[in-house]
C-alpha cells in the first residue's frame, strides 16, 4: 500500500476517500433518530439489568464483593467488542439492503479504504452507543468504570479492533452469500462470549477450552480487567498479549474480506446484492 | 494519445456453465456515442460492468484511456463514470448528501460549488434535500446522472439510461446527453434497447445476441444493409435470428 499519487491527485490510500465514506454512514446516522437511539438502548437495558443483579450480590458473594463494579464493567466491555462488531457489519449491510455497492466500487474507492471507514464508523457507533449507559452507571450504582483510568484505554482499544476484526470477517461472509447470510452480523459474536471470560474468570472453563479462550484477545482483556478491580495491578502481560493476538486476527479479518471482495468481482456479487 | 478509448479483445465471460460474453472485440473511437444494442440477456451489462472493473473478465483484455483495466482500473476510475436505473444509491441519504459523499470519493476540487452547478443543469434544486428513496423514476435519473456527471468523466458508460422514463423525460435526458457530449468532447458507451433512443444518439451500434457481437455499424447503414425501414426492425431480424440477406428477403415478401 503507497501514499504515493498513482496518476495525478489520486492517491493508493486516502484519507479523504475515507473520510468521505465516513460521512456517509454519519450522514444516516444524523438523519435516523432510532438508528441513534437503538445504539443506547440495548447498552442501557444491559447495565441496569446487571447493575441490580451486582447490588444484589454484593451481599451474597464474596467474589463480588472484593470489586462491586466487576460485572457492570464486564457488561460495558463486552459491549464494547459487540457494539464494534456490530458497527461494522451494520453498516456494511447498509450498502448491501441498498445496492449501492455497484456505484461505489464504480468510483476510486479502494476495498481497503472501506475497510477502513467501517471501523472507524464501528468507533463512533461505539462511543455513540457505551457512553450513555457508561454514565449513566454513575448515578444509578455509583460505579464509574471511567476511575480504572488508562487501564480503560487499553481494554476498550483492544476490544474495538477485535470487535472490528469479527465485523470484518462476517462482512466478506454477507458479501459472498449475499442478504440470507445477514444474521450473522448479529450471531457471530456471541460465539466467543462464553469463553472470553466476560463474568468469570478463564481458569473456570475446563482445562481443553482455556487455550482455546486464550487465543483470544478478549479473554486477556477481560482478565486484565479482573486484575485492575480486584488486585489493583495492570498486567502487561495480557495487555501486549492481546494487541500481539488483535494483530493477527485483524490481518485475517482484512485478508479474509478482500480476498472475498476479489471472489465478489469474478461472480459478480457488486451488482447482485441480495438473498 | 490513442484514438480510441475504449479498446475490448476477446472478452469472455462465464458463470459456472453460463457464457455471459463469449468473445466480443469492439472499440470506441474518441468523442464517439456508440450503443451497445440486444435484447435482455444479450450481454449488455456483463459487458458493461467488466468495462467499469465490477467483474473480471474469464478471458480478454479491457484497455480504457489506454490503461489495461485488469491492471491499473484504479488510474482509470477517477476519469469515467457510469449510471445505471439497476444500481442504486443510498435511499435514506439526501440528494446533497449523497452526491456530496460521492463528490468526495472522485475527489473533486470545491464540491459543493460543483453540486450546485451540476443541481442547477439537471433541476435538481427543488428535491435535494429530499431522501433519495422518495424520488419519482426521471428524478432518481437524474440524481444518478448528476452523480456521473460530477467528476466531468472523459468517458461515460450507461446501462439503459432512460429505461422506466416517460418519453418526455426520456427525450430530455437524451439532450442533455447529447450537449454533455458536445461541450466536452467526451465519450460515451451505453447500453439499451430503446431504438429510439440508439438511432438518434449513437454514431456506430453495436448488436449483441447470447454474448457475441453480431452485426455492426452506422443506425443508417445497418438499416439499409437488413433492408429496413427502422432499427428495431433491424434488431428483431436479429433477434429472431435472420440474416441480412434473409431478412431483405422478408421485407420483401418472401418468405425467410
Amino acid at each position: 500500500m503507497s501514499l504515493v499519487p498513482n496518476i495525478a491527485g489520486d492517491l493508493a490510500f486516502s484519507p479523504r476517500r475515507i473520510r468521505a465514506m465516513v460521512l456517509r454512514y454519519l450522514f444516516l446516522l444524523k438523519g435516523s433518530w432510532p438508528r441513534i437511539f437503538e445504539l443506547a438502548y440495548w447498552p442501557i437495558m444491559q447495565m441496569v439489568l446487571w447493575g441490580f443483579f451486582t447490588q444484589f450480590l454484593l451481599t451474597n458473594s464474596s467474589f463480588i464483593a472484593q470489586a462491586g463494579g466487576v460485572l457492570i464493567a464486564g457488561v460495558l466491555l463486552w459491549d464494547v467488542l459487540f457494539r464494534s462488531n456490530i458497527g461494522v457489519a451494520v453498516s456494511f449491510l447498509e450498502e448491501m439492503w441498498s445496492r449501492n455497492l455497484g456505484q461505489l466500487f464504480a468510483s476510486p474507492l479502494r476495498p481497503y479504504e472501506w475497510a477502513v471507514s467501517l471501523i472507524t464508523i464501528g468507533f463512533v457507533r461505539v462511543v455513540l452507543g457505551i457512553g450513555p449507559a457508561a454514565l449513566l452507571a454513575i448515578p444509578l450504582y455509583h460505579y464509574s468504570i471511567f476511575d480504572m483510568g488508562l487501564p480503560l484505554v487499553a481494554f476498550f482499544a483492544n476490544l474495538l479492533v477485535f470487535g472490528a476484526a469479527v465485523g470484518i470477517a462476517v462482512c466478506g461472509l454477507v458479501l459472498r452469500y449475499g442478504l440470507g447470510a445477514e444474521s450473522l452480523a448479529w450471531v457471530a459474536v456471541f460465539a466467543f462470549a462464553p469463553i472470553s471470560g466476560v463474568y468469570y474468570p478463564i481458569a473456570t472453563l475446563p482445562g481443553w477450552l482455556q487455550p482455546i479462550a486464550l487465543a483470544l484477545p478478549s479473554s486477556h482483556v477481560f482478565e486484565g480487567m479482573r486484575a485492575v478491580m480486584i488486585e489493583g495491578v495492570f498486567r502487561w502481560d495480557y495487555f501486549v498479549d492481546a494487541c500481539l493476538l488483535n494483530l493477527v486476527y485483524l490481518g485475517l479479518g482484512l485478508g479474509f474480506f478482500l480476498h472475498i471482495f476479489r471472489i465478489a468481482r469474478r461472480r459478480g456479487l457488486l451488482l447482485q446484492v441480495g438473498e | 494519445m490513442s484514438e480510441h478509448v475504449v479498446e475490448v479483445a476477446g472478452l469472455i465471460k462465464r458463470f459456472d456453465r453460463v457464457v455471459a460474453v463469449d468473445g466480443i472485440d469492439f472499440r470506441v473511437p474518441r468523442g464517439a456515442i456508440v450503443a451497445l444494442l440486444g435484447g435482455n440477456g444479450a450481454g449488455k451489462t456483463t459487458t458493461i460492468s467488466m468495462l467499469l472493473g465490477l467483474l473480471i473478465p474469464t478471458a480478454g483484455r479491457v484497455t480504457i484511456l489506454g490503461e489495461d483495466m485488469l491492471r491499473h482500473r484504479y488510474r482509470v476510475l477517477p476519469r469515467i463514470n457510469f449510471c445505471s436505473p439497476y444500481v442504486d444509491m443510498p435511499k435514506r441519504l439526501s440528494v446533497r448528501h449523497n452526491l456530496i459523499v460521492y463528490g468526495e470519493l472522485y475527489g473533486i476540487a470545491r464540491v459543493r460549488d460543483k453540486l450546485a452547478a451540476l443541481a442547477h443543469d439537471l433541476a435538481l434544486e427543488s428535491f435535494i434535500d429530499r431522501p433519495t428513496g422518495q424520488l419519482s423514476s426521471g428524478q432518481k435519473t437524474r440524481v444518478a446522472l448528476a452523480k456521473a456527471f460530477l467528476n466531468d468523466p472523459e468517458l461515460l458508460l450507461l446501462d439503459e439510461p432512460t429505461a422506466s422514463l416517460d418519453p418526455d423525460t426520456a427525450d430530455w435526458v437524451r439532450n442533455y446527453l447529447r450537449r454533455y457530449q458536445e461541450a466536452k468532447g467526451a465519450t460515451i458507451l451505453l447500453a439499451s434497447h430503446n431504438m429510439t433512443e440508439v438511432e438518434r444518439l449513437c454514431s456506430d451500434v453495436l448488436m449483441m445476441k447470447e454474448g457475441r457481437i453480431v452485426d455492426r455499424g452506422a443506425p443508417a447503414a445497418l438499416i439499409a444493409k437488413h433492408g429496413r425501414q427502422t432499427l428495431e426492425e433491424v434488431f428483431l431480424d436479429i433477434a429472431r435470428g435472420l440474416s441480412a440477406s434473409a431478412a431483405q428477403g422478408a421485407a420483401r415478401g418472401a418468405a425467410p
